[in-house]
């Protein structure tokens, strides 16, 4: 990791640290914490990190933009500041300059489609939208009926939008476009399509969800070595330390799949079947960590890490809602099988081998 | 943060790809010349000592070795490649893995150097093969716990006691081997093993078989009596092994011999599915690819690490329990999927046979070369949990 990637996290790191302290936000029933982080957010830069200076932004790298979203997995951040940074940087591959405010992507998930009509208008429907209900702005991705994509700057009051909370309690929303006229509308880049937005969020996601693991180990690991039972602290028992040992094994998987994938994007000459595989594997291998590891840190702290007031369940459930956007586990296992099967099974290997 | 992994996302440099390909060619043409068969796992790696020396005469054995030792002065991860290219392909590479992973690594920093030039280049040349003499009948895991008396007698030492789950003690030449040549103290139950070079085939060295449930015979029990040591054969510190045993097994631990040993069937159930799998079929694959790339990306990490000079102690040991743990439940997910597969599928019978190999294979993997629960230990150590 070179220097500056370091300080980029680090401005990041230190903004999470005074205004997204985990206890304080838990305790906080009326949100009031939200306002002043996105500020120092917007201030820093970050949310437009991704966006070239001259589409106005801050012209932060790739590996930049990936490191900033691992220390917002590790605070488990509850504001849309994955999602800007993503509209950000779909806007900018099209060379649309970023507004200000919050944004989020639609569509955010592999399934759904946004067409673009002949008059220029947008029509569709997109589940799971995450934080659509803050937003300001969206980023979109349209095909034609010749399936040419586009990119397009929406205003979010344009929109229809049904409210839901994924299991983290966050926004994950129904976003309808019936012919919405966008504030901008280009061209995609030739060969950029929604397998590479939804890869992108996904790599995100997977970045979140091993933060978040990271954080769950060290609050697991701490709480085993204060809480005292049977008159000794839980971390002596030899099954608690097994326990623990694999949630550091889950973090570890997640961890490196998750960096490896970032590495691999952020490097990327072209989008083909290595990429992939580093993209997917990491969002299928992410979520499942979140599921095993975040269970154990459940077992190991007991009932009181079920209650709302202790912090667990803010890493916990968003890690397991995380799963859910840009294709789940399920659906990309399925994309890579099939991958696989084309290629044949002599060609497995090579593709596994391939950095 | 009071645990901070490390899993740096490690390029393999160009060297290893232009390597990597010349492995691939040789290994191909091995393969064409009937030297080894790369669908058949379960043959006894001691039909074919020839290979090693073809190997050898390549410049992949003791590659990361000073040229003077007839080494080759390579980087860890162009040992990486060669390591897991050979693993995938089958290749047999039991009678010189251990000697080039394991107890080179240990003559090199231990042996006096009239052994290291003696022994050194014959690892290198493929010309020998090793074992390692650590587990006892009443000492596994608990290393510390050995037994097998090293008495002092002149010039060197007599060794009496049994060593047992000896790889490959059949077939080898020499064995590093701990012995016990003080009682443990009060303050250090560890202290008192000293570690050995063990010449074999030797007056005073019983090697009796033991058969597998695999149906192999490929470890051992080792009888010692009487058998001589000459005192340069001692390894380091007197009574001091436990100091020297720690510091190796970041290697020891993390490489793709630790998550690789069952992916043959991974490769042939892809290739029984057909390039048009059904959903069910598509899922189970992807998830399998998932977790063997995550795996070598753990792996390929460590390796990276280490060859930075750092020492990933818990990030190695995390490896090998996932992925020791991964590659013993793979045969398993695969029958899962291959209970699907078309029966007119042309490889079948091959997979079959596999499966049958790799599931009776899959009990040791958590076992050999530090069980689960001695790495969750040690893990749990690295956390600060004991």
């Amino acid at each position: 990791m070179a220097e500056s990637e370091n300080i980029v996290a680090e401005t990041a790191e230190k903004i999470f640290a005074d205004l997204a302290d985990a206890q304080t936000i838990n305790r906080d029933n009326k949100g009031e914490w939200k306002a002043p982080l996105w500020q120092a957010l917007s201030d820093a830069g970050l949310p437009l990190a991704w966006v070239p200076e001259d589409c106005g932004g801050s012209g932060a790298s790739l590996a930049e933009g990936f490191s900033v979203l691992s220390a917002a997995g590790r605070f488990a951040v509850a504001v849309p500041l994955a999602e800007t940074m993503l509209a950000g940087w779909l806007l900018a591959q099209a060379k649309i300059a970023s507004p200000g405010g919050e944004m989020t992507v639609v569509p955010a998930s592999p399934k759904d489609r946004i067409t673009v009509n002949t008059d220029g208008s947008l029509s569709g429907r997109a589940r799971g939208v995450p934080f659509a209900k803050v937003a300001k702005h969206f980023a979109v991705l349209a095909s034609d009926a010749k399936a040419n994509f586009s990119v397009a700057l929406v205003d979010a009051s344009r929109c229809r939008i049904e409210s839901g909370l994924n299991l983290g309690g966050d926004p994950s929303d129904v976003v309808t476009l019936d012919k919405v006229q966008p504030v901008t509308i280009k061209p995609a880049p030739t060969g950029f399509d929604q397998a590479r937005l939804m890869l992108m969020g996904g790599v995100a996601r997977s970045l979140q969800i091993a933060g978040s693991l990271e954080s769950m180990l060290d609050i697991s690991v701490r709480y085993s070595n204060e809480r005292v039972a049977f008159e000794k602290k839980i971390s002596k028992f030899q099954a608690v330390q097994h326990n623990l040992a694999r949630l550091a094994g889950e973090s570890a998987a997640a961890l490196a799949a998750a960096t490896s994938a970032a590495d691999a994007i952020a490097n990327a000459t072209a989008f083909n079947d290595e990429v992939f595989l580093e993209a997917v594997a990491a969002k299928i291998r992410c979520s499942e960590a979140a599921e095993k590891g975040g269970g154990i840190a459940h077992q190991v702290h007991g009932a009181i890490g079920f209650t709302i007031e202790h912090i667990l369940h803010r890493y916990s459930l968003r890690a397991l809602a995380w799963r859910d956007d840009f294709g789940s586990e399920s659906y990309w296992a399925v994309e890579l099988g099939k991958l696989v099967a084309q290629r044949g099974a002599d060609e497995l290997w090579p593709l596994v081998a391939s950095r | 943060m009071t645990a901070a992994l490390r899993f740096d996302p490690i390029r393999l440099p160009s060297e290893c790809e232009q390597l990597r390909k010349e492995v691939r060619a040789f290994l191909a043409e091995e393969i064409a010349a009937g030297t080894f068969d790369p669908h058949k796992p379960n043959r006894e790696d001691t039909d074919v000592p020839e290979f090693s020396r073809k190997v050898g005469a390549r410049g992949w054995l003791g590659m990361t070795w000073p040229k003077k030792y007839g080494g080759h002065e390579r980087s860890f991860l162009e040992r990486y490649v060669v390591t897991e290219e050979m693993r995938v392909a089958n290749a047999p590479t039991r009678r010189f893995f251990v000697a080039d992973r394991q107890s080179g690594p240990v003559l090199l920093k231990y042996a006096p150097e009239h052994i290291k030039m003696e022994i050194l280049p014959r690892i290198c040349r493929g010309e020998i093969c090793f074992a390692i003499g650590m587990s006892e009948p009443n000492s596994g895991s608990d290393l510390f716990a050995a037994k097998t008396r090293a008495t002092k007698t002149d010039g060197g030492y007599l060794i009496n006691g049994t060593k047992i789950w000896t790889s490959s003690a059949h077939i080898a030449d020499y064995m590093i081997a701990i012995f016990r040549t003080s009682p443990p103290t009060k303050e250090n139950r560890r202290h008192g093993l000293t570690q050995f070079l063990v010449k074999m085939k030797q007056p005073g060295i019983q090697v009796n078989p033991i058969g597998q449930i695999t149906g192999q015979y490929e470890f051992n029990e080792v009888v010692f009596t009487d058998h001589f040591i000459p005192d340069d054969h001692v390894l380091g510190e007197i009574d001091g092994a436990w100091k020297q045993a720690t510091s190796e097994l970041a290697y020891e631990r993390s490489g793709p011999e630790r998550f690789l040993e069952t992916y043959y069937v991974l490769t042939e159930l892809v290739r029984a599915v057909g390039n048009n799998p059904d959903t069910r079929s598509a899922e189970g694959i992807g998830r399998l690819v998932a977790q063997v790339h995550t795996m070598r990306r753990m792996s390929v990490s460590v390796a990276g690490m280490l060859q930075a000079g750092k020492e990933p102690v818990v990030e190695a040991s995390i490896v090998k329990d996932i992925g020791t743990i991964w590659e013993q439940q793979l045969p398993h997910r695969v029958r899962e999927l291959a209970a699907f597969v078309e029966e007119t599928a042309g490889n079948r019978e091959t997979l079959e046979k596999q499966l049958d190999f790799a599931i009776k294979t899959a009990p040791k993997l958590t076992i050999q070369g530090g069980t689960t629960e001695v790495l969750r230990g040690i893990i749990a150590r690295g956390l600060g949990l004991r």
